[in-house]
């Protein structure tokens, strides 16, 4: 790709996800300048995570090769990785941005052969797996990474591991002297599409995610069933590593209440009745699924999907919200306790294993983003007084897959606007 | 450069990741200028590195050499190193297709070489046979974006449109603009704060409309025809009188919208029964006429104060016996909150109940939810299983969940929560002899081979089918834009109308540079067919799943390739071949299956030709290879950009050549279908069910050809389902037709 050289008329698009990917190519199709910044080493997000999507059950990288493919044959797009915005300053079609680029430790000759992690012994906790496993510290984050570049962690700088991963690479793509970088660019508009991430579920007390091992959050739940997770797609118990048949979902686990999250995460209902199918996938007939919930919000066409569920004689659903979980500290197992509201009835329910559906708050949200911007009382980016900043997907929202790109694609065309006049200023002057 | 027209290729062979150490690079060489006839062979102990680009820029720019083939990585990876525009290039797969899914060690050594010796043929055969997309961009091309539909959505659009400079033309059936949300007093707010009903912003929406320079309104008109395709639509606008105007466009937005579903048709919740049972809508508009009087909201029985008002959620829909929606519309929920806070508001007094059995205020509307909590509404969960009016009183009969006992309720009105029934036109998935007996009437009057309107999802709605991407449509150009795609409320509306008027934009920029749109965006190849060749079998018009061929006056196909989106299902479909593009054709893959160096039968080294999709089972075996998931020696892939493509020659072609076994693997197919070109892998299975009967015709087994779904995360089990597959062919054993090759 050659680098396209920034001005007014380029878009900033900051978040490397489904959102942003989206913003970014939509944008380079009709033919813009667009700089890509992603924070992690790789682009794909919260997306390329996930085990399948609901309602079809389909594989979310399936999409993620589309889009990479779309951007591998496309000039106007920019990448860069392992890059945070720092601030963002000056007008609508005039703005500076100011970004800190991490060290990869690895530069752009890296082949991705393997060499320098099978060199390495440090390991260090999975952030793709969220913490459950460990990889080595010299590393491709995942077999869809893209730029399909290694990474070294900077923990190993320094160490005689780094020196072995130095010296296993063939082609001298190691760099341990590697520094951060501070650069500046000029761009036109700004797409914020940073994402979401799952609320902290340590904070929701009752629930006792932080005491009980068999308490996992719907993420890490998802990596869980997913054949290339840290547990190989095997359903199981953290507190003794054995099959979790009885398994509880709890909605709402932070969202919809005023002491954590407001909103409604939108997305948690589905994903609840898509991971009851995995349950159903790993165990058929014995596997059992309860789900706990206020309401069941499954919006528009997803309707069908909430019948066939409910069809499901492995899936049981209890209107309610769990008051408390307790432990039997011998065997891992849990004990919701909480009322039936339909009908009012008392319950002491055993489970092996309890999915958290947190919720969904914005990765950065409004108040820590270094540019002027307007947001809700959630942190979710509702625009910029100047008129030139964009939040885009689950930045602007708690949004599901869909709908994130249906809104990412109009924060293309609003970018395309800004930049446009800005251009036909420029042409007036 | 040399003379033009003179092809001068040359072969590029990497030693690096582990090639050079493996595999005899010497005679891979040898093989490209022996047998694959390359002007030019060079190794590189790093082809991906800024010496080996530059060598082979250099050939390109000093030696003259036009078709260049690189045997390194896979064509997934170094894609910014080797990315030579004005060369056709090939790329052996030798890294992930060969050194990585191979075991290492002396046993395996001589297959593994044979393995890369026979990429690096089918590498050198493909690239003569490939030449560089001219692309061919639309003539006379058109930039204006045709909005259908003057509501929300469709004012948006043509805004948005105008906006980012370009002229839009908005072709309302009615005679005002403003459409559903015009008929309504207030709209559920969509910014802080969620407290309560905002202005619904169309009177100023409208007048922006009206007023801006690019846009052209024409009222009481409908489409009496459009044809054409991106970049050069001709539609025929046809108002009241009968009087046509022809416009052209480049792109055009369905936004149709919905008419409310018929209260008649729910008589037992008192739906057309009694004047005091009204529709979300109905009630806007006893609220519109009050509101302009100056009085509060008329019982309209008698025209008495109404003191109280009952809410019934999903009246009509989310209805599982078939007789009413089975679909949620989204916005209801939010919508009986903001009628609600419209008495609440005027009169605390008055008793306003939502009865609900799921309450749906995703997002923000939670804190809307509140707001109406806090005002007073109640929230009930329930459902109701009767009304009963008589008079100027309402009785709702309902089963209460919580207190979980059947009840009832009085009201002065109740207001029946039914959905959007989407304005989507003709179904043409339905043939002519079975469409209802009341014709629905077609918005866009396609003249397209393959029927009148967009193709439906589900439901009547016009949606994508595809999750990652919500504006895939099957009809190039042709964008659906707010609940005619998907019921929506009309924040997301407005998002909707603006993506599309993204994507209409979009493919205006396409067509005039002849670029295919999603998912092969950017590609310049498009069919190339010398109709001298045609028997008019239409097979190629009827399976192309985007209706870009359309038939001419004297029935032969007529390509039109702005909507083409080049996945070469017409090429598959072909039996005379005539179909191909530039730099894919029946000789690209049929030349590959012809070059590989076919073992006798006494050898015991089958060959099993793979056709892979490229956009999920191709990448799954290069993941498999980056795990180092071994799979047989004996197979040879080839990258296909859909099993649509596939044509049955291949099949037929690598049999009689004695290739022992023939794979194909696609995504899936049936109602949740995987493929990205919607059909291709459905029409494989179906061409291959025929290629039974030739098989057989030639003393072949018919295992001997077999077609796989393969998802993109089978890492694991793509290479399985190789091996089995070998090892069922090995039980077979050799083919016959081996020695007559």
């Amino acid at each position: 790709m050659t680098a396209p050289i920034p001005t007014s008329q380029t878009i900033l698009v900051v978040g490397g996800g489904i959102s942003g990917l989206t913003v970014a190519l939509e944008a380079a199709e009709c033919g813009k300048q667009v700089i890509l910044v992603e924070k992690l080493p790789t682009l794909g997000g919260r997306t390329a995570l996930l085990y399948r999507y609901f309602p079809k059950l389909c594989h979310p990288v399936c999409g993620l090769e589309i889009n990479l493919r779309r951007l591998k044959g496309n000039r106007n797009v920019r990448v860069l990785t392992m890059a945070e915005v720092v601030s963002i300053t000056g007008t609508r079609g005039d703005y500076t941005a100011t970004l800190r680029i991490s060290p990869r430790h690895v530069t752009a000759q890296c082949t991705a052969c393997g060499d320098c992690a099978k060199a390495v012994s440090a390991e260090i906790p999975n952030p793709y797996n969220y913490g459950l496993n460990q990889m080595k510290a010299a590393y491709l984050p995942h077999a869809m990474a893209y730029p399909q570049r290694y990474v070294v962690d900077p923990s190993i700088v320094g160490t005689p591991d780094g020196e072995k991963a130095r010296a296993a690479c063939k082609v001298g793509a190691i760099d341990l002297d590697m520094k951060e970088e501070i650069i500046e660019l000029k761009v036109g508009a700004v797409a914020w599409a940073t994402g979401w991430q799952p609320y902290d579920a340590a904070k929701i007390q009752p629930y006792g995610y932080d005491r009980f091992a068999n308490v996992v959050t719907s993420v890490e739940f998802e990596r869980m069933c997913d054949p290339h997770g840290p547990t190989g797609g095997k359903i199981l118990r953290p507190f003794d590593g054995e099959p979790a048949t009885n398994i509880a979902f709890i909605q709402c686990a932070g969202s919809r209440d005023e002491n954590h999250l407001r909103h409604c995460s939108r997305i948690c209902c589905m994903a609840s009745l898509k991971q009851t199918q995995y349950v159903r996938e790993a165990y058929g007939e014995g596997g059992k699924s309860t789900i706990y919930y206020i309401d069941i919000r499954a919006i528009d066409r997803f309707e069908d999907f909430y019948r066939k569920v409910l069809q499901d004689p492995t899936v049981r659903f209890v209107k309610s919200k769990v008051a408390r979980i307790a432990q039997d500290d011998k065997t891992g197992g849990l004990i919701l306790h909480g009322v039936d509201t339909e009908g009012y009835h008392r319950y002491e329910a055993p489970h092996d294993l309890v999915v958290l559906a947190v919720g969904m708050e914005p990765s950065v949200k409004g108040a820590d983003i270094p540019a002027e911007v307007i947001a809700d009382s959630s942190g979710f980016l509702e625009g910029s007084s100047g008129g030139g900043i964009f939040g885009a997907g689950c930045a602007s929202g708690a949004l599901d897959v869909n709908r994130s790109v249906q809104q990412a694609t109009a924060t293309a065309l609003r970018a395309i606007q800004v930049v446009n006049k800005a251009a036909a200023a420029e042409v007036a002057r | 450069m040399s003379a033009v027209g003179e092809m001068k290729t040359a072969a590029y062979i990497c030693r690096g990741c582990g090639i050079g150490e493996r595999l005899n690079t010497k005679q891979m060489a040898m093989v490209a200028q022996k047998e694959g006839k390359m002007k030019v062979v060079r190794e590189h102990d790093f082809l991906c590195d800024a010496s080996g680009v530059q060598m082979i820029r250099d050939d390109i720019a000093n030696e003259a050499v036009t078709h260049v083939m690189i045997a390194a990585c896979s064509r997934r990876a170094k894609t910014e190193a080797f990315n030579f525009q004005d060369v056709p290039m090939a790329r052996a797969n030798i890294r992930e297709g060969v050194i990585w899914s191979q075991p290492e060690g002396a046993a395996a050594q001589e297959v593994t070489q044979d393995m890369a010796d026979d990429y690096v043929r089918m590498g050198c055969a493909e690239v003569k046979k490939m030449k560089l997309p001219a692309g061919a961009p639309v003539a006379s091309q058109n930039r204006r974006v045709l909005v259908v539909g003057g509501g929300m959505s469709g004012l948006t659009a043509a805004l948005e449109s105008a906006e980012a400079g370009f002229e839009a033309v908005i072709v309302e059936k009615q005679g005002a603009l403003g459409g559903w949300a015009a008929q309504l007093w207030k709209r559920a707010p969509f910014r802080s704060p969620y407290t309560d009903p905002v202005d619904t912003g169309v009177a100023e929406l409208v007048a922006k409309v009206t007023n801006h320079p690019r846009i052209e309104v024409h009222l009481n008109a409908t489409l009496a025809q459009t044809s054409g395709a991106p970049g050069a639509f001709t539609v025929q606008v046809a108002t009241e009188s009968g009087a046509t105007t022809a416009l052209e466009v480049g792109a055009i937005i369905q936004a149709t919208g919905f008419t409310t579903y018929d209260i008649a048709k729910l008589p037992e919740l008192g739906g057309g029964q009694h004047p005091n049972v009204v529709d979300q809508a109905g009630l806007e508009a006893l609220v519109i006429a009050a509101a302009r009087q100056g009085v509060p909201v008329k019982r309209p029985s008698d025209g008495g104060e109404v003191r109280s008002v009952v809410f019934l959620q999903c009246a009509g829909q989310r209805d599982d016996s078939g007789k009413h929606l089975p679909y949620c519309s989204g916005h209801c929920c939010n919508t009986s909150i903001k009628q609600a806070m419209y008495f609440k508001d005027a009169n605390p007094a008055i008793d306003t109940v939502v009865l609900y059995t799921d309450l749906r205020t995703p997002g923000m509307g939670e804190d809307f939810y509140r707001s109406g909590q806090t005002k007073g509404v109640t929230f009930t969960k329930g459902l109701a299983s009767g009304v009963a009016a008589a008079g100027n009183s309402c009785t709702v009969q309902f089963r209460d969940f919580i207190l979980d006992e059947d009840t009832s309720i009085e009201a002065d009105l109740v207001v029946l929560a039914t959905g959007q029934v989407p304005n989507s036109g003709v179904n043409i998935d339905i043939p002519e002899d079975q469409q209802p007996a009341v014709k629905p009437i077609s918005i866009l009057n396609l003249t397209y081979r393959q029927g009148k309107d967009l193709p439906q999802l589900k439901d009547g709605l016009t949606d994508s089918h595809f999750i990652c991407f919500p504006y895939e449509t099957r009809r190039t150009g042709i964008y659906a834009a707010g609940p005619v795609r998907r019921p929506m409320d009309i924040a997301q509306a407005t998002e909707d109308a603006t993506g599309a008027a993204l994507k209409a934009i979009q493919a205006v920029e396409n067509a005039a540079l002849g670029r295919a749109a999603h998912p092969r965006s950017g590609d310049l190849s498009y069919p190339i067919v010398p109709l001298e060749g045609c028997t008019q079998c239409k097979r190629c018009t009827v399976e192309c799943p985007f209706g870009a061929i359309d038939e001419d006056e004297k029935r032969f196909p007529l390509f039109n390739e702005s909507r083409c989106r080049r996945c070469g299902t017409c090429m598959g479909a072909c039996p005379v071949r005539v179909i191909s593009f530039e730099n894919y054709s029946p000789d690209t893959v049929g030349s590959q299956i012809k070059a590989i160096d076919m073992p006798d039968e006494f050898s015991e080294k089958p060959r099993i030709l793979v056709l892979a999709c490229e956009n999920d089972a191709y990448p799954a075996l290069d993941m498999a290879g980056m795990q180092r998931n071994v799979y047989s020696a004996f197979v040879r892939v080839i990258p296909v950009r859909c099993l649509g493509s596939v044509n049955t020659v291949w099949i037929t072609d690598a049999l009689n050549g004695g290739w022992d076994g023939v794979m194909m693997l696609g995504c899936k197919h049936g109602d949740d279908y995987q493929c990205h070109f919607v059909k291709g892998s459905e029409l494989a299975g179906y061409r291959m069910s025929k290629v039974d009967d030739t098989l057989k015709q030639m003393g072949l087994e018919t295992e001997r050809v077999a077609s796989y779904e393969v998802a993109i995360t089978d890492i694991a089990r793509a290479p399985q389902l190789i091996n089995e597959y070998v090892a069922k062919i090995q039980e077979i054993g050799m083919s016959p037709m081996k020695g007559f090759a």
